[in-house]
Protein backbone atom coordinates (compact mmCIF):
# COMPACT_ATOMS: atom_id res chain seq x y z
CA UNK A 1 0.00 0.00 0.00
CA UNK A 2 1.10 3.55 -0.61
CA UNK A 3 1.25 5.60 2.57
CA UNK A 4 -1.81 7.58 3.66
CA UNK A 5 -3.23 9.10 6.81
CA UNK A 6 -6.38 7.88 8.43
CA UNK A 7 -9.03 9.84 10.33
CA UNK A 8 -11.70 8.30 12.50
CA UNK A 9 -14.44 10.91 13.03
CA UNK A 10 -17.28 10.18 15.42
CA UNK A 11 -19.81 12.57 13.87
CA UNK A 12 -21.07 12.95 10.33
CA UNK A 13 -20.30 16.69 10.37
CA UNK A 14 -16.63 15.95 11.09
CA UNK A 15 -16.51 13.34 8.33
CA UNK A 16 -18.01 15.77 5.82
CA UNK A 17 -15.41 18.35 6.79
CA UNK A 18 -12.57 15.87 6.30
CA UNK A 19 -13.94 14.81 2.92
CA UNK A 20 -14.23 18.42 1.78
CA UNK A 21 -10.65 19.19 2.80
CA UNK A 22 -9.09 17.52 -0.25
CA UNK A 23 -10.22 15.74 -3.39
CA UNK A 24 -7.58 13.14 -2.60
CA UNK A 25 -9.41 12.11 0.58
CA UNK A 26 -11.50 8.99 0.38
CA UNK A 27 -14.26 7.55 2.56
CA UNK A 28 -13.58 4.15 4.17
CA UNK A 29 -16.55 1.97 5.02
CA UNK A 30 -15.82 -1.55 6.27
CA UNK A 31 -12.86 -1.73 3.90
CA UNK A 32 -13.59 -5.24 2.62
CA UNK A 33 -13.10 -4.07 -0.95
CA UNK A 34 -11.12 -0.88 -0.46
CA UNK A 35 -8.34 -2.42 1.64
CA UNK A 36 -7.59 -5.16 -0.94
CA UNK A 37 -7.69 -2.44 -3.60
CA UNK A 38 -5.17 -0.36 -1.66
CA UNK A 39 -2.94 -3.41 -1.25
CA UNK A 40 -2.87 -3.77 -5.02
CA UNK A 41 -1.94 -0.10 -5.28
CA UNK A 42 -5.00 0.54 -7.42
CA UNK A 43 -5.88 3.51 -5.23
CA UNK A 44 -3.68 6.09 -3.55
CA UNK A 45 -5.73 8.40 -1.33
CA UNK A 46 -4.04 11.11 0.69
CA UNK A 47 -6.23 10.37 3.63
CA UNK A 48 -8.89 7.79 4.45
CA UNK A 49 -11.91 8.96 6.39
CA UNK A 50 -13.21 5.96 8.32
CA UNK A 51 -16.98 6.09 8.69
CA UNK A 52 -17.49 3.09 10.95
CA UNK A 53 -17.05 5.06 14.17
CA UNK A 54 -20.01 7.33 13.43
CA UNK A 55 -22.94 6.05 15.48
CA UNK A 56 -25.48 8.37 13.84
CA UNK A 57 -25.14 6.54 10.49
CA UNK A 58 -25.42 3.07 11.99
CA UNK A 59 -28.46 0.97 12.78
CA UNK A 60 -31.81 -0.11 11.36
CA UNK A 61 -35.19 1.55 11.84
CA UNK A 62 -38.53 2.03 10.16
CA UNK A 63 -39.80 5.40 8.94
CA UNK A 64 -43.40 6.74 8.91
CA UNK A 65 -43.89 5.43 5.36
CA UNK A 66 -43.06 1.90 6.56
CA UNK A 67 -39.70 1.88 4.81
CA UNK A 68 -36.75 0.04 6.35
CA UNK A 69 -34.00 2.61 6.87
CA UNK A 70 -30.48 1.31 7.21
CA UNK A 71 -27.59 3.50 8.30
CA UNK A 72 -24.72 3.44 5.81
CA UNK A 73 -22.20 2.14 8.35
CA UNK A 74 -24.39 -0.83 9.29
CA UNK A 75 -22.58 -4.11 8.66
CA UNK A 76 -23.93 -6.95 6.55
CA UNK A 77 -24.13 -9.11 9.69
CA UNK A 78 -26.25 -6.44 11.41
CA UNK A 79 -28.60 -6.23 8.43
CA UNK A 80 -28.82 -10.04 8.26
CA UNK A 81 -29.84 -10.17 11.91
CA UNK A 82 -31.82 -6.93 12.15
CA UNK A 83 -33.75 -6.35 8.92
CA UNK A 84 -36.48 -8.73 10.05
CA UNK A 85 -39.22 -6.65 8.43
CA UNK A 86 -37.64 -7.30 5.01
CA UNK A 87 -36.60 -10.98 5.01
CA UNK A 88 -35.31 -11.04 1.41
CA UNK A 89 -32.95 -8.16 2.21
CA UNK A 90 -31.79 -9.81 5.44
CA UNK A 91 -31.15 -13.06 3.56
CA UNK A 92 -29.15 -11.25 0.87
CA UNK A 93 -26.99 -9.53 3.50
CA UNK A 94 -26.46 -12.84 5.30
CA UNK A 95 -25.00 -14.44 2.20
CA UNK A 96 -22.45 -11.79 1.21
CA UNK A 97 -18.83 -12.98 1.43
CA UNK A 98 -18.22 -14.97 4.60
CA UNK A 99 -19.00 -14.35 8.29
CA UNK A 100 -15.84 -12.34 9.01
CA UNK A 101 -16.39 -10.17 5.93
CA UNK A 102 -20.00 -9.60 6.99
CA UNK A 103 -18.81 -8.37 10.39
CA UNK A 104 -16.88 -5.53 8.72
CA UNK A 105 -18.44 -4.78 5.32
CA UNK A 106 -21.12 -2.09 5.26
CA UNK A 107 -24.12 -1.35 3.07
CA UNK A 108 -22.91 2.19 2.37
CA UNK A 109 -19.50 0.94 1.33
CA UNK A 110 -20.98 -1.63 -1.02
CA UNK A 111 -23.30 0.88 -2.70
CA UNK A 112 -20.62 3.57 -2.97
CA UNK A 113 -18.27 1.08 -4.63
CA UNK A 114 -20.97 -0.37 -6.94
CA UNK A 115 -19.01 -3.46 -7.89
CA UNK A 116 -20.72 -4.96 -10.96
CA UNK A 117 -20.99 -8.31 -9.13
CA UNK A 118 -21.96 -7.09 -5.65
CA UNK A 119 -25.27 -8.11 -4.06
CA UNK A 120 -26.51 -4.88 -2.46
CA UNK A 121 -26.88 -2.92 -5.72
CA UNK A 122 -29.43 -5.55 -6.83
CA UNK A 123 -31.39 -5.11 -3.59
CA UNK A 124 -31.36 -1.31 -3.81
CA UNK A 125 -32.35 -1.20 -7.47
CA UNK A 126 -34.78 -4.10 -7.14
CA UNK A 127 -36.53 -2.40 -4.23
CA UNK A 128 -36.57 1.09 -5.71
CA UNK A 129 -34.65 2.18 -2.62
CA UNK A 130 -33.60 5.74 -1.87
CA UNK A 131 -29.94 6.45 -1.26
CA UNK A 132 -29.59 9.26 1.25
CA UNK A 133 -26.34 11.24 1.36
CA UNK A 134 -25.08 14.15 3.44
CA UNK A 135 -26.40 16.42 0.66
CA UNK A 136 -29.54 14.86 -0.88
CA UNK A 137 -31.74 11.84 -1.55
CA UNK A 138 -31.10 9.85 -4.73
CA UNK A 139 -33.62 7.31 -6.11
CA UNK A 140 -31.90 4.01 -6.94
CA UNK A 141 -33.02 4.37 -10.57
CA UNK A 142 -30.82 7.48 -10.85
CA UNK A 143 -28.01 6.28 -8.64
CA UNK A 144 -26.27 3.43 -10.48
CA UNK A 145 -24.30 4.72 -13.47
CA UNK A 146 -22.36 1.69 -14.64
CA UNK A 147 -19.47 -0.44 -13.45
CA UNK A 148 -18.03 1.15 -10.27
CA UNK A 149 -19.82 4.39 -11.23
CA UNK A 150 -22.53 6.13 -9.22
CA UNK A 151 -24.29 9.48 -8.99
CA UNK A 152 -22.19 10.35 -5.92
CA UNK A 153 -20.23 13.55 -6.27
CA UNK A 154 -16.70 14.13 -5.04
CA UNK A 155 -16.70 14.01 -1.25
CA UNK A 156 -20.37 13.01 -0.96
CA UNK A 157 -21.08 10.47 1.79
CA UNK A 158 -23.93 7.95 1.86
CA UNK A 159 -25.63 8.19 5.24
CA UNK A 160 -28.66 5.93 4.90
CA UNK A 161 -30.58 3.68 2.52
CA UNK A 162 -34.37 3.54 2.63
CA UNK A 163 -36.08 0.39 1.33
CA UNK A 164 -39.82 0.22 0.64
CA UNK A 165 -40.91 -3.22 1.81
CA UNK A 166 -42.46 -5.33 -0.98
CA UNK A 167 -45.33 -7.80 -0.72
CA UNK A 168 -43.03 -10.58 -1.89
CA UNK A 169 -39.35 -10.68 -2.74
CA UNK A 170 -36.36 -12.96 -3.09
CA UNK A 171 -32.74 -12.78 -4.18
CA UNK A 172 -31.05 -15.66 -5.92
CA UNK A 173 -27.31 -15.66 -6.34
CA UNK A 174 -25.34 -18.01 -8.54
CA UNK A 175 -22.17 -17.75 -6.55
CA UNK A 176 -18.67 -17.58 -7.94
CA UNK A 177 -17.28 -20.00 -5.36
CA UNK A 178 -13.83 -18.48 -4.92
CA UNK A 179 -14.81 -14.84 -4.49
CA UNK A 180 -18.36 -15.52 -3.26
CA UNK A 181 -19.49 -12.58 -5.40
CA UNK A 182 -22.44 -13.14 -7.72
CA UNK A 183 -21.59 -14.71 -11.04
CA UNK A 184 -25.18 -13.66 -11.63
CA UNK A 185 -27.62 -12.52 -8.98
CA UNK A 186 -31.28 -11.57 -9.48
CA UNK A 187 -33.44 -9.65 -7.02
CA UNK A 188 -37.18 -9.84 -7.65
CA UNK A 189 -39.65 -7.74 -5.67
CA UNK A 190 -43.42 -7.50 -6.06
CA UNK A 191 -45.03 -4.23 -4.98
CA UNK A 192 -48.66 -3.13 -5.14
CA UNK A 193 -47.84 -1.01 -8.19
CA UNK A 194 -45.63 -3.46 -10.09
CA UNK A 195 -42.71 -5.84 -10.09
CA UNK A 196 -39.02 -4.94 -10.13
CA UNK A 197 -36.29 -7.27 -11.34
CA UNK A 198 -32.69 -6.19 -10.78
CA UNK A 199 -29.72 -8.14 -12.09
CA UNK A 200 -26.15 -8.00 -10.80
CA UNK A 201 -23.00 -9.78 -11.94
CA UNK A 202 -24.06 -10.00 -15.55
CA UNK A 203 -23.80 -6.73 -17.43
CA UNK A 204 -20.70 -4.75 -18.30
CA UNK A 205 -22.81 -1.74 -17.35
CA UNK A 206 -23.25 -3.02 -13.79
CA UNK A 207 -26.59 -3.65 -12.09
CA UNK A 208 -29.63 -3.22 -14.36
CA UNK A 209 -33.40 -3.74 -14.40
CA UNK A 210 -34.76 -6.44 -16.69
CA UNK A 211 -37.84 -4.57 -17.86
CA UNK A 212 -39.16 -7.36 -20.09
CA UNK A 213 -39.34 -9.73 -17.12
CA UNK A 214 -40.87 -7.00 -14.96
CA UNK A 215 -43.71 -6.54 -17.46
CA UNK A 216 -44.34 -10.29 -17.73
CA UNK A 217 -44.32 -10.75 -13.95
CA UNK A 218 -46.60 -7.76 -13.35
CA UNK A 219 -49.49 -9.59 -15.02
CA UNK A 220 -48.53 -13.10 -13.86
CA UNK A 221 -46.18 -13.41 -10.89
CA UNK A 222 -45.02 -16.95 -11.54
CA UNK A 223 -41.81 -18.57 -12.72
CA UNK A 224 -43.65 -19.67 -15.84
CA UNK A 225 -44.26 -16.05 -16.86
CA UNK A 226 -40.53 -15.63 -17.47
CA UNK A 227 -40.34 -18.82 -19.57
CA UNK A 228 -39.44 -17.94 -23.14
CA UNK A 229 -37.92 -14.57 -22.27
CA UNK A 230 -34.24 -14.24 -22.97
CA UNK A 231 -31.48 -11.68 -22.89
CA UNK A 232 -28.70 -11.26 -25.40
CA UNK A 233 -25.15 -12.12 -24.39
CA UNK A 234 -23.94 -8.89 -26.02
CA UNK A 235 -22.72 -6.46 -23.40
CA UNK A 236 -22.61 -9.17 -20.74
CA UNK A 237 -19.42 -9.74 -18.76
CA UNK A 238 -17.32 -12.45 -20.37
CA UNK A 239 -14.40 -13.86 -18.39
CA UNK A 240 -12.80 -17.13 -17.34
CA UNK A 241 -15.74 -17.85 -15.05
CA UNK A 242 -18.35 -17.67 -17.78
CA UNK A 243 -19.09 -16.27 -21.22
CA UNK A 244 -21.56 -13.46 -21.89
CA UNK A 245 -24.03 -15.96 -23.35
CA UNK A 246 -23.73 -18.14 -20.25
CA UNK A 247 -24.41 -15.20 -17.97
CA UNK A 248 -27.37 -14.12 -20.10
CA UNK A 249 -28.78 -17.62 -19.76
CA UNK A 250 -28.21 -17.57 -15.99
CA UNK A 251 -30.20 -14.35 -15.66
CA UNK A 252 -33.29 -16.21 -16.89
CA UNK A 253 -32.64 -19.19 -14.64
CA UNK A 254 -31.99 -17.10 -11.53
CA UNK A 255 -35.03 -14.90 -12.20
CA UNK A 256 -37.25 -17.98 -12.30
CA UNK A 257 -35.71 -19.29 -9.10
CA UNK A 258 -36.15 -15.92 -7.39
CA UNK A 259 -39.82 -15.74 -8.39
CA UNK A 260 -40.38 -19.29 -7.16
CA UNK A 261 -38.61 -18.52 -3.86
CA UNK A 262 -40.65 -15.33 -3.39
CA UNK A 263 -43.75 -17.54 -3.56
CA UNK B 1 2.81 8.71 13.47
CA UNK B 2 -0.50 8.36 15.29
CA UNK B 3 -0.81 6.39 18.49
CA UNK B 4 -3.30 3.58 18.74
CA UNK B 5 -4.61 2.08 21.98
CA UNK B 6 -6.66 -1.05 22.40
CA UNK B 7 -7.13 -3.98 24.73
CA UNK B 8 -5.57 -7.20 23.45
CA UNK B 9 -6.31 -10.45 25.28
CA UNK B 10 -7.43 -8.47 28.29
CA UNK B 11 -4.30 -6.32 28.54
CA UNK B 12 -3.86 -2.72 27.44
CA UNK B 13 -1.79 -2.41 24.25
CA UNK B 14 -0.62 0.68 22.46
CA UNK B 15 1.86 1.70 19.84
CA UNK B 16 2.68 4.00 16.97
CA UNK B 17 1.19 3.00 13.67
CA UNK B 18 0.98 4.35 10.14
CA UNK B 19 -2.44 4.91 8.58
CA UNK B 20 -1.82 1.85 6.42
CA UNK B 21 -0.74 -0.44 9.28
CA UNK B 22 -3.05 -3.44 9.27
CA UNK B 23 -4.39 -4.81 12.53
CA UNK B 24 -2.55 -8.09 11.87
CA UNK B 25 0.74 -6.21 11.42
CA UNK B 26 0.20 -4.38 14.68
CA UNK B 27 -0.53 -7.65 16.48
CA UNK B 28 2.39 -9.54 15.00
CA UNK B 29 5.06 -6.88 14.65
CA UNK B 30 4.34 -4.37 17.41
CA UNK B 31 3.01 -6.79 20.02
CA UNK B 32 4.88 -9.94 18.96
CA UNK B 33 1.64 -11.95 18.92
CA UNK B 34 2.59 -14.15 15.98
CA UNK B 35 -0.09 -16.77 16.59
CA UNK B 36 -2.33 -14.84 14.20
CA UNK B 37 -1.17 -15.85 10.73
CA UNK B 38 -1.13 -14.10 7.39
CA UNK B 39 -1.96 -16.64 4.73
CA UNK B 40 -3.24 -14.96 1.62
CA UNK B 41 -3.29 -11.28 2.61
CA UNK B 42 -6.31 -10.90 0.28
CA UNK B 43 -9.22 -11.56 2.71
CA UNK B 44 -9.79 -15.05 1.33
CA UNK B 45 -8.14 -17.58 3.64
CA UNK B 46 -9.12 -16.64 7.19
CA UNK B 47 -5.80 -17.57 8.85
CA UNK B 48 -5.76 -14.04 10.33
CA UNK B 49 -9.20 -14.17 11.99
CA UNK B 50 -9.31 -12.49 15.41
CA UNK B 51 -12.22 -11.15 17.43
CA UNK B 52 -12.77 -7.40 17.62
CA UNK B 53 -15.38 -6.44 20.20
CA UNK B 54 -16.58 -10.03 20.12
CA UNK B 55 -16.93 -10.29 16.34
CA UNK B 56 -14.74 -12.47 14.10
CA UNK B 57 -12.91 -10.30 11.58
CA UNK B 58 -10.06 -10.75 9.15
CA UNK B 59 -7.25 -8.78 10.74
CA UNK B 60 -5.48 -8.46 7.38
CA UNK B 61 -8.46 -6.45 6.13
CA UNK B 62 -8.80 -3.91 8.91
CA UNK B 63 -6.47 -1.08 9.85
CA UNK B 64 -4.93 -0.96 13.31
CA UNK B 65 -6.28 2.58 13.67
CA UNK B 66 -9.81 1.24 13.22
CA UNK B 67 -9.37 -0.92 16.32
CA UNK B 68 -8.77 2.14 18.51
CA UNK B 69 -10.45 1.51 21.85
CA UNK B 70 -11.55 -2.01 20.85
CA UNK B 71 -11.32 -5.29 22.75
CA UNK B 72 -9.26 -7.65 20.61
CA UNK B 73 -8.96 -11.37 21.24
CA UNK B 74 -6.29 -13.39 19.44
CA UNK B 75 -5.43 -17.08 19.57
CA UNK B 76 -2.93 -16.31 22.36
CA UNK B 77 -5.81 -15.19 24.57
CA UNK B 78 -7.91 -18.32 24.16
CA UNK B 79 -6.21 -20.80 26.50
CA UNK B 80 -6.30 -20.28 30.27
CA UNK B 81 -3.30 -18.43 31.75
CA UNK B 82 -1.86 -21.76 32.97
CA UNK B 83 -1.92 -23.10 29.41
CA UNK B 84 -5.02 -25.24 29.70
CA UNK B 85 -6.59 -25.27 26.29
CA UNK B 86 -10.19 -24.20 25.79
CA UNK B 87 -12.83 -26.64 24.54
CA UNK B 88 -12.30 -25.82 20.86
CA UNK B 89 -8.51 -26.12 21.04
CA UNK B 90 -8.81 -29.36 23.01
CA UNK B 91 -11.23 -30.79 20.45
CA UNK B 92 -8.92 -29.85 17.55
CA UNK B 93 -6.18 -31.81 19.30
CA UNK B 94 -8.32 -34.82 20.14
CA UNK B 95 -9.97 -35.11 16.75
CA UNK B 96 -6.90 -34.29 14.68
CA UNK B 97 -8.44 -31.06 13.36
CA UNK B 98 -5.13 -29.88 11.99
CA UNK B 99 -2.17 -31.11 10.05
CA UNK B 100 0.34 -28.36 9.26
CA UNK B 101 -1.47 -26.03 11.64
CA UNK B 102 -1.13 -22.85 9.61
CA UNK B 103 -4.87 -22.22 9.32
CA UNK B 104 -5.60 -23.39 12.86
CA UNK B 105 -5.54 -20.03 14.70
CA UNK B 106 -8.14 -18.66 12.30
CA UNK B 107 -10.16 -21.88 12.40
CA UNK B 108 -10.27 -21.82 16.20
CA UNK B 109 -11.26 -18.15 16.30
CA UNK B 110 -13.99 -18.67 13.70
CA UNK B 111 -15.23 -21.78 15.50
CA UNK B 112 -15.46 -19.86 18.76
CA UNK B 113 -17.42 -17.10 17.04
CA UNK B 114 -19.79 -19.68 15.57
CA UNK B 115 -20.35 -21.41 18.91
CA UNK B 116 -21.02 -18.08 20.60
CA UNK B 117 -23.82 -17.46 18.06
CA UNK B 118 -25.02 -21.02 17.70
CA UNK B 119 -24.02 -23.35 20.58
CA UNK B 120 -24.97 -26.61 18.83
CA UNK B 121 -24.48 -26.15 15.10
CA UNK B 122 -25.22 -28.87 12.58
CA UNK B 123 -22.51 -30.15 10.28
CA UNK B 124 -23.95 -28.06 7.43
CA UNK B 125 -24.01 -24.93 9.59
CA UNK B 126 -20.36 -25.46 10.56
CA UNK B 127 -19.29 -25.93 6.95
CA UNK B 128 -21.25 -22.84 5.93
CA UNK B 129 -19.74 -20.73 8.71
CA UNK B 130 -16.20 -21.79 7.77
CA UNK B 131 -16.52 -20.74 4.14
CA UNK B 132 -14.06 -17.93 4.75
CA UNK B 133 -11.45 -20.20 6.36
CA UNK B 134 -9.34 -22.24 4.00
CA UNK B 135 -7.41 -25.37 5.02
CA UNK B 136 -5.23 -27.05 2.43
CA UNK B 137 -4.39 -30.15 4.49
CA UNK B 138 -7.30 -31.71 6.28
CA UNK B 139 -10.15 -31.72 3.80
CA UNK B 140 -12.14 -30.09 6.64
CA UNK B 141 -13.67 -33.35 7.87
CA UNK B 142 -11.85 -33.44 11.19
CA UNK B 143 -12.18 -29.70 11.70
CA UNK B 144 -15.95 -30.01 11.42
CA UNK B 145 -15.88 -33.04 13.70
CA UNK B 146 -13.77 -31.18 16.28
CA UNK B 147 -16.17 -28.25 16.33
CA UNK B 148 -19.14 -30.58 16.76
CA UNK B 149 -17.32 -32.28 19.62
CA UNK B 150 -16.42 -28.92 21.20
CA UNK B 151 -20.10 -28.03 21.16
CA UNK B 152 -20.84 -31.16 23.21
CA UNK B 153 -22.41 -33.14 20.39
CA UNK B 154 -21.80 -36.86 19.97
CA UNK B 155 -19.27 -37.48 17.21
CA UNK B 156 -18.67 -41.16 17.91
CA UNK B 157 -20.63 -42.17 14.82
CA UNK B 158 -18.68 -39.87 12.50
CA UNK B 159 -15.92 -41.86 10.82
CA UNK B 160 -12.33 -40.81 11.36
CA UNK B 161 -10.79 -39.80 8.05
Amino acid sequence: MYAFDIERPTTLAEAVKHMAASEENQALGGGQTLIPTLKQRLASPEKLISLTGIDEIRGICEDDAGRICIGAATTHAEVAAGATAYPALAALAGNIGDPAVRNRGTIGGSLANNDPSACYPAAALGSGATIVTDKREIPADDYFEGMFATALEEGEIITEVKFPVPQKAAYMKFEQPASRFALVGVFVAKYADGVRVAVTGASEEGVFRWSEAEAALASDFSAGAVEGLSLSGDGMISDLHGSGDYRAHLVGVMTKRAVAAAG
Amino acid sequence: MPQVKMTVNGKPASGEVEGRTLLVEFLRENLGLTGTHVGCDTSQCGACVVHVDGKAVKSCTMFAAEAEGAEVLTIEGVAAPDGTMDAVQQAFQEHHGLQCGFCTPGMVMSARALLAENPTPSEAEIRDYLEGNICRCTGYHNIVKAIMAASGQDVSTIAAE
